[in-house]
């Protein structure tokens, strides 16, 4: 029997789950596809990463069911520094610092392993009467029709669906399939993504210090540990990379300070090249992409998975809407608030990580001087750096109801 | 192919309503349609509901006019408007149904619905794109004094851009008064005849921002509100709710206006 549904969504990962997560939560008839099993994402070899979650991501994941499933492992922010630093000469006196308590009693976010969000997303799509998995599953093509689209799979019955919506990320098929464009480039930097444990408790705070090789990230996770994001120039990263863990422990200690006291290594290490890429259009005939598949930023503020969130939210929001006109959630005007939606958002935000990138990766003594002093100023402009921070907690701009704390 | 572009725009492209006032003789629709012809209204449905198509505006009002009609039904019948199929199991007649723009969601929401138009390549393509969405709709040319001929009675019926393009006010509303069930409702759109209308839907609409082809309206069969109620009194019903429609260009939507009915308007009458 072909199955019938409103969405079909391609792409199992954090925002294909989540996204199914929303719509079904709204009563939306979901199809999610995914070419892996869902318990293989969670092995702990798979994504060694944490997330930053914005105020406004943990608000959508709330919103949808989620977060109950995740809060006990997620950690709060409670404070944000942005220092600029030098390997040799330490951490620059002038540093930003965004505290909580300037624009309300929330922390600005939480700290959260893209594990435990996998975990949590994968239990509510369980609770969902009108979600069906289909995973491990090849999608063997996509054919828009005129009342609907059908997902072709291999040894499968085919999924007919109003709409089918690629989340199959960073190197999307279906993208491809669709011939849409992308735009972008690769950065000559690698992050290495590890997790410490440490002497003292970070207390919420997050520090982001900006090397002249690339930014440097600590992150507070739950039970005295940090997620360390480290940005290094490609042929350096590799060559850290592959130390042992007695001289990679050493390398880091000269970045990551005595402020937290001893620390020690937990798990692996990981390392991911760094690009920047931007879908032309974010939509097709009876079709549409979220997440990586249609921009790929740079990790730098930590807004990739914000930023699919953010996608979530906005779809969420314009398919319920339409579904409750009893429009064709397929047609063009549909998918066209989406896209106007999201798009201009996005690709503000991803110019502003690539500025912020080409900023701080060098060493330049006049760029620094300037920096330095650009960092002091925001801190002294309480109305600029409020503006900041409020961006930083995803509460700008005209908001979906889910990230306004609203049912969809 | 599709190349009825130059007589879908003879009427109402808004309705694809050739009007009331064409003295066709109403036939029957139905018995049957060879594949040629088929496809020729499936080509034609395309450009219906196409949304930068010659129905452009009509596709951008669609949402808040439906939103309207939703929320009062499930008012008037008590029942959850953000339910799935919040409309099952009500009897819905749309008076010059064009294209389908209205009937198609209205059956989405649960609607048992009936669309009829006074030109029969509308009704056509309405029931070729029906069909290719996979949607049950009564689709009927025929006019409004053939149908209250006969037994059928509706829930509700919608009245939507229509009466500006009627022959006779009062009795095109009588008729279609004799159509709404005992206990139902019709809903109502127009343009009201006011200077400001005249300034915005003729040579706003038509002349200055090309929105419609020119001729599309004649602002003289425009109709005011206490027309509508004057028309509708003697049927035994009555209006009970008014609500200006306007167009912000700045966010490019349509929002009810409550207030201003001086150019677009939607209203609803109930049996007294």
């Amino acid at each position: 029997m072909t199955e019938r549904v409103d969405v079909g969504i391609v792409g199992g990962g954090m925002v294909g789950a989540g996204l199914a997560c929303a719509l079904a939560t709204a009563g939306l008839r979901v199809a999610l596809v995914d070419r892996e099993a869902q318990d293989m994402q969670t092995v702990p070899a798979y994504d060694g990463r944490a997330s930053a979650i914005a105020y406004g991501s943990a608000q959508v994941l709330k919103g949808i069911g989620v977060w109950k499933h995740l809060e006990a492992d997620a950690s709060p922010i409670w404070d944000i520094r942005v220092v600029d630093g030098h390997v040799l000469d330490g951490i620059s006196p002038l540093f930003l610092h965004y505290d909580h308590t300037d624009i309300g009693d929330d922390p600005f976010g939480y700290i959260v392993e893209n594990r435990a969000t996998r975990v949590a997303l994968h239990k509510r799509c369980t609770e969902l009467e009108t979600l069906t998995l289909h995973a491990p599953v090849n999608v063997t093509s996509v054919q828009a029709g005129p009342g609907f689209s059908t997902i072709e799979i291999e040894d499968g019955e085919p999924i007919q669906a109003a709409v089918v919506i690629a989340a199959d990320g960073k190197f999307s098929t279906l993208r491809d399939w669709m011939g849409i464009k992308v735009t972008g480039w690769r950065y000559d930097q690698t992050s290495i993504v590890c997790t410490v444990k440490h002497a003292l408790p970070h207390n919420g705070v997050a520090v982001e210090l900006f090397l002249p090789s690339g930014p440097f990230a600590m992150l507070p996770m739950t039970g005295d540990r940090s997620n360390i994001v480290w940005s290094e120039r490609s042929d350096l990263a590799r060559g850290f990379a592959e130390l042992d863990d007695a001289a990679f422990l050493a390398e880091l200690k000269t970045r990551f300070g005595d402020w937290l006291g001893d620390i020690e290594l937990v798990g692996p290490r990981f390392t991911y090249p760094l690009s920047l890429q931007h879908a032309e259009t974010y939509i097709g005939d009876r079709f549409a992409m979220v997440g990586d598949a249609a921009h790929a930023v740079h990790p730098i503020a930590g807004q990739g998975l914000n930023m699919g969130l953010r996608d979530i939210a906005a779809m969420a929001e314009v398919l319920v809407d339409a579904k409750r006109l009893g429009l064709d959630l397929g047609a063009a005007s549909v998918l066209r608030r989406y896209e106007k939606w999201r798009r201009f958002d996005n690709v503000l935000l991803s110019a502003v990580m690539d500025g912020l990138t080409r900023l701080f990766s060098n060493d330049v003594a006049p760029v620094r001087l300037a920096r330095d002093i650009g960092l002091a100023a925001v801190n002294k402009t309480p109305p600029v750096k409020r503006f900041l921070m409020r961006h930083a907690m995803g509460v700008v701009g005209e908001l979906p109801r889910l990230i306004r704390g609203e049912a969809l | 192919m599709a190349q009825p572009a130059e007589t879908l725009s003879s009427g109402d492209p808004k309705t694809g309503n050739a009007g009331y006032m064409d003295k066709e003789t109403p036939k029957p629709f139905g018995g049957t349609v060879d594949d040629a012809e088929i496809a020729k209204f499936a080509a034609m449905a395309e450009e219906w509901w196409d949304p930068d198509g010659k129905f452009k505006p009509l596709h951008k009002f669609n949402p808040v006019r439906i939103a309207f009609i939703r929320d009062r039904i499930c008012a008037h019948f008590d029942r959850d408007p953000l339910a799935p199929e919040p409309l099952k199991g009500l009897s819905i007649l749309d008076i010059g149904c064009g294209g389908g723009l209205l009937c198609e969601p209205l059956t989405r929401l649960g609607a048992e619905v009936t669309g009829i138009d006074a030109t029969e390549r509308s009704v056509h393509v309405a029931a070729a794109h029906a069909e290719q969405m996979g949607l049950e709709i009564d689709y009927r040319f025929t006019s409004v004094e053939d149908l209250a001929a006969g037994e059928k009675r509706f829930d509700a019926v919608m009245n939507m851009e229509v009466v500006e393009h009627v022959a006779n006010v009062d009795t095109f509303l009588g008729a279609s008064a004799d159509l709404v069930a005992p206990g139902g409702m019709m809903f109502l759109a127009t343009l009201n005849r006011t200077a400001k209308s005249f300034a915005l839907a003729i040579v706003g609409a038509e002349y200055v921002l090309g929105w419609l082809p020119r001729g599309t309206h004649d602002w003289k069969k425009f109709v005011k509100p206490s027309e509508l109620a004057a028309a509708l009194r003697p049927a035994g019903m009555e209006l009970t709710e008014l609500t200006g429609v306007a167009y912000n260009p700045i966010r490019d939507e349509w929002s009810l206006t409550p207030k201003d009915l001086a150019v677009n308007y939607m209203g609803i009458a109930e049996r007294r």
